[in-house]
């Protein structure tokens, strides 16, 4: 069971200050392609992210990667199996060139840089320039590269084209696709086109709980279910 | 005329001197500070501790005054080193998150080791065996420098050389640029940054301890109050320098150096008060903060 | 509840008053009979040390600034009335108003300099001007503040009741009345309104700014109060102590941090516990380093059991470690300890 399991998590429990974010959430993740994370604002998306990366402390539950329990690992070393990151809001290392943003990442020393350059060729024109002077989707891809450059198992992907114009969302999507090829993806996702283009799966959260869960042509299929869960029209936008 | 220009060279020499100090001490609570958001105030134990090991082994050791300083120096920076580490390991990783308490936690250092200090070595000062050519002066421009001045310039533009190199070329550089920025991401990218504070603060320690040792040269000895004394310079130069910026540190411990001595000459002659040099320092800290509140430079490692 | 609201007023406070007529020894605690000029004398600074680091809570504890430069203030209170009746040969009263005076003025200014700027920069800013003070007295400009030697305190113009060793106990119900004075305004204070945005401030300073309110002017109030008080502990110390150059170090002003802490920061009585507690304890350990016993013992153990300030600094990291709400915690701490004793004993 756990072979084909990349990702289990039961009953986690998180307080910010003292609002209770998440109260209880669980799900798992079958290995391979994309598991989208769906909710309206504010049901704890990306602190369930933050907290699957031990970034966020936790007062309860189990988090599992590869069928290894990670709950009491620190961020580094939850990373260091096979975890990657993008986080909310890119996170590059503004005064860093991208080419230091990158090697920064680089664990054991044999990074992918060919598929990274191959999936995003502006990142080697721009290698010695600074993350903090490229544009937002500049940055995004930087952000995506990074998780890309090691050979994770797991990515965990946080809102990657909030913000973005829509011929970059495209070129994240498409990203996005190549990722999920080389590694099992959680991703949390406010566009619904982008969620419905390129995952399999779907979790819904609501008032910090798993309120779904199932394939995504299932739930993207019926327009009133994704209006109750998650209230808005489903469809491409 | 002739004798204007020659003063004015010797204070600008001093000055940057003194600089070189306020430099070696600053640079690395300003890495602490930038990377890990610690105020270290037991920072001036770490000079204080420095410089008496330092002169605890040159007088058990025999040879030259220039091999005894040498094998001294070395031990203290050693001991320094260690000290830092130590605290790091012991008082500030237990603490990570509660940055108020940290800096506490360094304030009852602060008292502890320096009350330990006049414990172990008593409240009068220590003299250092200083190698007779330092005492000489070199003539420039009609002033009489004494030549010791030099070796705290070179040294500190040596470790400034070093330490620009260390962050730029190295990857335990590149991890602490980085986590000056953001801590929390360079840890999601699977970077044990805990192992960089303890580095980080084994390096303040080791500064810290090399200034004691400098400034033991320039004064000829070291007495209990020589850390807290150049620790609240430091600390000037962190904040006009902007915290995490090495560059910055060079720059602002430089002008603090200048700015003393010279109010120290001019215008405490003027006022015919002695307390003008270091009051002009406080005023130029002031003065900095009123018109940029962050400092020189931008939060960032250069 | 209510009897132990009245513990203070009824019991502690009449207690305290009716000391200096107490001829009851308390061994090891003090240095002779409660009644005793020496006594007396510390007690008086306890109760001093009380009143200022309770000052010093408003800044830290109750609004959530933390400055290294309050020692400045307290030596305002030192330096200023010395030198006006010494130098100047001004009257008491008239030399008190030049006090009030200046304790006002001078955190005014510097705290609106420092108060520009915030956390650690404002850290850093109050303890440069601090040094400021301290060089200026170092150097003794024009003569005024006797550098190193401080200033012998012409005591011409004081009443008599204020001055010798006899009259210790009216020194002491001056400090008592400080410590009292100290406390009932800091509660006032700390219960008006502009209290309410100080603990606002401390817990989050942006979200003042959201409701609409500046900080800043609060922050200056709390300032100048803070100082103003402080600066007529200092004067206290004048007559209790004399002019000593090292009220105006930092280190001084790290040992009123020491007080906060210790007794438990933003908590009244804890402020006035932790001065009390650890200017006696500053005391007991300066005796303790000169006993036979300490000194007979190998330098390992006797060196640091010799530094008062070593074992007050370790103290005081042991205290942020295992205990941070400081003394005004262990009767909580106590009470749960007994709870869970007894919640052990009923289940089993």
């Amino acid at each position: 069971m756990s072979a084909v399991t990349a990702l289990r998590v039961e009953d986690l429990h998180v307080y910010l200050g003292e609002s209770h974010v998440l109260q209880g959430v669980s799900f798992s993740v079958a290995k391979g392609g994309v598991t989208a994370l769906l909710g309206r604002n504010g049901v704890g998306k990306t602190t369930t992210l933050r907290a699957l990366m031990g970034l966020v402390p936790r007062t309860r539950g189990t988090v599992e990667v590869q069928g290894e329990n990670v709950t009491r690992l620190p961020t580094h070393a939850i990373v260091r199996r096979g975890v990657g990151y993008v986080p909310e809001d890119r996170d590059v290392f503004a005064g860093l060139t991208v080419e230091e943003n990158l090697r920064l990442s680089e664990r054991g020393g044999d990074g992918r840089y060919d598929l990274v350059y191959d999936l995003f060729p502006e990142l080697r024109e721009r290698g010695r320039q600074r993350a903090g002077t490229l544009s937002g989707g500049q940055q995004q891809m930087v952000a995506i590269a990074r998780a890309l450059l090691n050979d994770n198992s797991l990515l965990l992907v946080d809102e990657p084209t909030k913000g973005l114009a829509p011929l970059l969302v495209t070129e994240v999507a498409v990203a996005l696709e190549r990722a999920a090829e080389l590694a099992t993806t959680v991703l949390v996702e406010q566009n619904l086109g982008v969620a419905q283009r390129v995952a399999q799966h779907v979790v819904v959260l609501d008032g910090g709980r798993v309120v779904h869960e199932g394939t995504a042509a299932e739930l993207f299929a019926s327009p009133e279910r994704v209006r109750e869960l998650l209230g808005v029209h489903g469809g491409h936008n | 005329m002739e004798a204007t220009i020659s003063t004015f060279v010797l204070l600008t020499i001093t000055g940057l001197g003194l600089g070189a100090m306020y430099f070696l001490v600053a640079s690395g609570l300003s890495l602490i500070y930038g990377l890990m958001g610690v105020l270290n105030f037991a920072h001036g134990a770490f000079i204080t501790f420095g410089a008496y090991v330092a002169w605890w082994i040159t007088d058990q050791i025999g040879g030259s005054f220039e091999v005894r300083l040498l094998v001294g120096g070395a031990c203290g920076l050693a001991f320094g080193a260690a000290l830092g580490a130590l605290v790091e390991l012991v008082f500030i990783r237990p603490l990570y998150r509660r940055p108020v308490e940290q800096v506490l936690v360094t304030v009852g250092l602060a008292l502890a080791l320096g009350a330990l200090v006049y414990g172990i070595w008593g409240a009068d000062a220590k003299f250092f065996p200083i190698p007779d050519w330092t005492l000489d002066t070199t003539t420039i421009l009609g002033a009489n420098i004494p030549n010791d001045r030099f070796v705290e310039i070179g040294v500190a533009a040596v470790v400034l050389v070093g330490l620009i190199a260390l962050l730029r070329f190295t990857r335990i550089g590149l991890v602490i640029r980085a986590g000056v920025e953001n801590r929390a991401m360079v840890t999601a990218l699977g970077i044990d940054v805990r192992k960089t504070f303890t580095l980080v603060f084994a390096i303040g320690g080791s500064l810290a301890a090399l200034a004691g040792v400098l400034s033991g040269v320039y004064y000829g000895n070291v007495d209990p109050v020589r850390g807290t004394s150049l620790l609240i310079y430091a600390f000037i130069v962190v904040v006009i320098g902007g915290f995490g910026s090495i560059g910055g540190s060079a720059v602002a411990a430089v002008a603090v150096g200048l700015v003393q001595q010279y109010a120290n000459f001019y215008v405490a002659d003027w006022l015919d008060w002695s307390g003008a040099g270091d009051v002009s320092v406080m005023l130029l800290l002031a003065s900095v903060l009123l018109l940029r509140p962050e400092g020189l430079a931008p939060k960032v490692a250069h | 509840m209510q009897a132990r609201r009245l513990v203070v007023p009824v019991v502690l406070l009449p207690l305290l008053v009716v000391v200096p007529w107490l001829s009851v020894d308390l061994p090891f605690v003090l240095p002779g009979a409660l009644d005793s000029p020496g006594s007396l004398q510390l007690l008086a600074l306890c109760l001093v040390f009380a009143g200022v680091a309770l000052s010093y809570d408003l800044l830290f504890g109750f609004t959530g600034l933390l400055s290294f430069g309050h020692a400045l203030y307290f030596a305002l209170g030192v330096y200023v009335p010395a030198i006006a009746l010494t130098e100047w040969e001004w009257s008491l009263p008239a030399a008190l108003a030049l006090l009030a005076g200046v304790a006002i003025v001078v955190p005014l200014v510097l705290g609106s300099v420092s108060l520009r700027v915030t956390g650690i920069a404002f850290a850093m800013v109050t303890l440069a001007f601090a040094q400021a003070g301290n060089v200026i007295v170092q150097t003794n400009p024009g003569g005024l503040t006797g550098g190193d030697e401080g200033i012998g305190l012409n005591v011409d113009p004081l009443p008599d009741f204020l001055v010798g060793v006899v009259n210790t106990k009216n020194l002491y119900w001056l400090a008592l009345g400080y410590a009292v004075a100290v406390f009932l305004i800091a509660r006032a204070a700390i219960g008006s309104s502009a209290g309410h945005v100080w603990r606002a401030i401390r817990e989050n300073e942006r979200r003042v700014e959201v409701i609409g309110l500046r900080p800043y002017p609060y922050k200056l109030l709390a300032f100048v109060l803070a100082s103003f008080l402080a600066a007529w502990g200092g004067f206290l110390w004048l007559l209790l102590i004399g002019v000593t150059p090292e009220v105006t170090t930092a280190t001084f002003t790290l040992t009123l941090l020491v007080m906060v802490v210790l007794g438990g920061a933003g908590a009244r009585f804890g402020a006035l516990a932790g001065g009390f507690v650890y200017t006696l304890l500053d005391y007991r350990l300066r005796n303790l380093a000169g006993e036979e016993r300490i000194q007979e013992l190998p330098d390992v153990l006797r060196v640091p059991l010799s530094e008062p300030l070593f074992l007050l600094g370790a103290l005081f990291v042991a205290i942020v470690f295992f205990a941070p709400g400081g003394i005004s915690s262990f009767p909580a701490r106590l009470r749960s300890l007994v709870h869970r004793r007894a919640a052990k004993e009923s289940a089993s």
